[in-house]
């Protein structure tokens, strides 16, 4: 064997590791629970007969699955915009500030550096009816009634939102600040001396610019938005996803289906619909904002 | 020297073959008093049954259905196992645990030694699958230095319902904006408040919760008011509401509501609490009816107990629902005894009666779901109180939808 090709077969070698790593814990997984989603297999039974479209039919039939659904696009649409928008001002604003920069991100880390059990926990509380509510207490202190938040049918859904886009703003910023600081300053000045207002070289250089960086965060929020679950595991009376599945996301649903009635199967056809819609949202992204930009 | 070796290694395998024990597995959640009661009694059993070594295996209660259900297709599960009655229908039916053999567990012997809402809660079938060492009932906790404050007698706590609810108004307080503030009773469908609609109102009120055969609702169709009986106390005397402070056990505990309905393993949670003067008594009456909803964990043998294993398992399972376990179990973990003979002797313990009493006339619900069933009461309250519709519908519904849960999981069984 030559020199050259015992280098190929070694190169193979180390990379066979991971990738019989990958076919294991990842694929094959993933290939049974496609599988899984045609049979009536319920988790403690050995029974695992294949009945073909049966789940997904009986999923579109069932009213908690659709509101299940409904609630876990809604959380990717309030979700995403809010955290990119904010994470990007602020991170435009730290960029700006010479002292103690250091302190501010580390400020802006602690919630995405917090286990976010407690993190959910904390809110819990935080959004309390009185007179423990700690938000409700400054609401009442301004002279505003108190709101009834998770336990109200239209603003449980935004107060985990909230939550989760407090928890996921010092990841996304400091991806921002990382691609801020790439922008060769030369542009800016150059702008400058041209006469281009702040504003206009923020929108002309800096956010075309950062668009790669843009695509990446909007795509990996919104597979984090369609993957809600420990928050709203935490801040619902018992896991429930309540009041009247107001908050339910999908990922809770394919829980309950699979860990509570054990029906293995219909959770299975959930998680290849939720599957086929994170692919589906991510390529339309991609398709949609993966733009080169040069100067 | 190695063909030596070797020779030696098989006859010690060998060996340790026929003198070892048997060894079983068991398996309950993490609960450190019990965990630490059931290794004592373990050790006390080895002693007894030499040969029969038993390995215990806690996990947190949280996830210990999703471990058992896991473990168990994999064959890797336990020999006996702990677990909550109302998911017996789904292991029975999943082929996962083995009848009680008739030759140990006689009807005669079930009924001398358990109260007779245990035996219907472990059959399936007509066929008994598992036996409680200690099981669970309801009762009413009030706050006394709340009583006295409001103006009651700190040790009179109501004995009706309609003297619950007129105390339960004196006992809440508001703030200027209407906020409740103290509760004067806990509302809290999730904890225990289900429990108390189905076995406990709808029976007070005439009504029969599930037909004989547990095929059939009959809540609403017997007794449609129910509902509404409860959440009045929501919406219009107001004296609490579900998540208030969180929960009905937190609010309790912090001095913030006067009375609680709960079960007796919430004693314990009470009882270290030094600026919590607490009482418990018996479930109010309605319409001279008295009714108390009970539960209990019950260990079963699995499947993967056969011939020496299943021998050992049977006698560990008489051992730890003996009369005297139960008796440490009382003293150690504080749960009520399962045996009428040991909880005799407790009648008038100022704790532990006032639940012992409500075991003579207490139900245990038949559950096919338990989660989902308990879920769609949770539902049909917050209807109600947050929606706004009419009780006596959204109990109606709740009716069709717990049927729902009830025919799915019989007809998965044709």
């Amino acid at each position: 064997m030559k020199i050259s090709q015992k280098r190929i077969v070694t190169a193979y070698v180390f990379l066979a590791i991971p990738l019989v790593f990958y076919i294991v814990v990842r694929f094959y997984p993933m290939i049974y629970s496609f599988w899984l989603s045609f049979t009536n297999w319920r988790l403690i039974s050995p029974k695992k007969d294949f009945v073909g479209f049966d789940n997904f039919v009986k999923l579109f039939k069932d009213k908690v699955f659709m509101t299940s659904l409904w609630n876990t696009i809604k959380y990717v649409v309030y979700g995403v915009p809010l955290v990119i928008v904010l994470s990007l001002f602020l991170a435009a604003t730290l960029n700006k500030v010479r002292h103690l920069q250091w302190f501010y991100r580390l400020l802006y880390v602690m919630p995405y550096i917090t286990p976010l059990v407690v993190v959910s926990w904390v809110w819990r509380w935080i959004y309390q009816r009185p007179p423990a509510g700690v938000l409700n207490n400054i609401l009442m202190a301004f002279g505003f009634d108190a709101q009834p938040f998770l336990s109200s049918m239209n603003q449980s859904l935004p107060a985990i939102v909230v939550t989760t886009v407090w928890v996921n703003l010092g990841y996304c910023i400091i991806i921002y600040l990382a691609g801020l600081q790439t922008i060769p300053q030369e542009y800016q000045e150059a702008a400058k001396i041209d006469g281009a207002t702040s504003r206009q070289s923020f929108f002309k250089i800096t956010l075309p610019l950062l668009n790669p960086i843009t695509v990446f965060l909007v795509v990996t929020q919104s597979i984090t938005f369609l993957r809600i679950f420990t928050q709203v595991y935490n801040m619902t009376d018992q896991g429930s996803g309540g009041p009247l599945n107001a908050t339910k996301p999908l990922v809770l649903y394919i829980y309950q289906k699979a860990f509570r009635s054990f029906d293995m199967g219909l959770a299975s056809s959930a998680t290849v619909i939720l599957f086929m819609l994170i692919m589906g949202i991510t390529l339309l992204q991609l398709l949609v904002l993966n733009k080169r930009v040069q100067y | 020297m190695k063909r030596a070796l070797l020779l030696l290694l098989v006859v010690s395998v060998i060996f340790a073959g026929f003198a070892g024990a048997v060894k079983i597995t068991y398996w309950q959640y993490y609960y450190e008093t019990k965990v630490k009661l059931v290794d004592q009694l373990i050790e006390e059993f080895e002693k007894q049954n030499p040969g029969i070594e038993v390995e215990h295996v806690t996990f947190p209660y949280e996830n210990f259905n999703e471990k058992v259900a896991v473990s168990v297709p994999a064959g890797v599960g336990p020999d006996v196992l702990t677990l909550f009655y109302g998911w017996i229908p789904l292991y029975v039916t999943s082929g996962y645990l083995v009848p009680l053999p008739e030759s140990e567990f006689s009807p005669e012997y079930l009924s001398s030694e358990f109260f007779p809402f245990v035996s219907k809660g472990i059959q399936f079938d007509g066929i008994p699958y598992a036996l409680p060492t200690a099981v669970r009932s309801l009762a009413l906790f009030w706050n006394k230095d709340l009583f006295a404050e409001a103006g009651l007698d700190p040790e009179s706590p109501p004995t009706t319902f309609a003297e619950m609810v007129e105390f339960a108004k004196k006992l809440t307080k508001y703030d200027d904006k209407g906020n409740i503030i103290q509760e004067g009773l806990t509302m809290q469908p999730s904890g225990q408040g289900h429990q108390w609609i189905r076995e406990v109102l709808v029976r007070q009120l005439g009504g029969t919760p599930y037909s004989a055969d547990n095929r059939t609702v009959l809540y609403y169709q017997t007794a449609p008011e129910t509902l509404k009986v409860y959440t009045d106390l929501i919406t219009k005397d107001k004296v609490g509401y579900p998540g208030f402070l969180n929960d009905d056990v937190t609010a309790f505990r912090s001095l913030k509501a006067a009375m609680t309905i709960d079960g007796s393993f919430r004693l314990g949670t009470f009882r270290p609490l030094d600026n919590l003067n607490w009482g418990v008594t018996e479930l109010p009456s309605m319409n001279g009816v008295k009714s108390n909803f009970a539960s209990f964990w019950a260990h079963a043998i699995t499947t993967n107990a056969t011939g020496e294993k299943l021998d050992a398992s049977i006698k560990f399972l008489k051992f730890i629902t003996s009369e005297y376990a139960q008796t440490l179990w009382l003293e150690q973990v504080g749960e009520l005894p399962a045996n009428p003979n040991v909880a005799a002797a407790y009648y008038d313990h100022p704790e532990f009666g006032p639940f012992l009493k409500g075991l003579e006339y207490a139900h245990a619900t038949f559950f096919v779901d338990e989660s989902g069933q308990r879920q769609v009461l949770m539902d049909a309250v917050d209807k109600v109180w947050i929606q706004g519709m009419d009780p006596i519908k959204a109990f109606e519904e709740a009716a069709a939808e717990d049927q729902a849960i009830i025919d799915e999981f019989w007809s998965r069984l044709e």
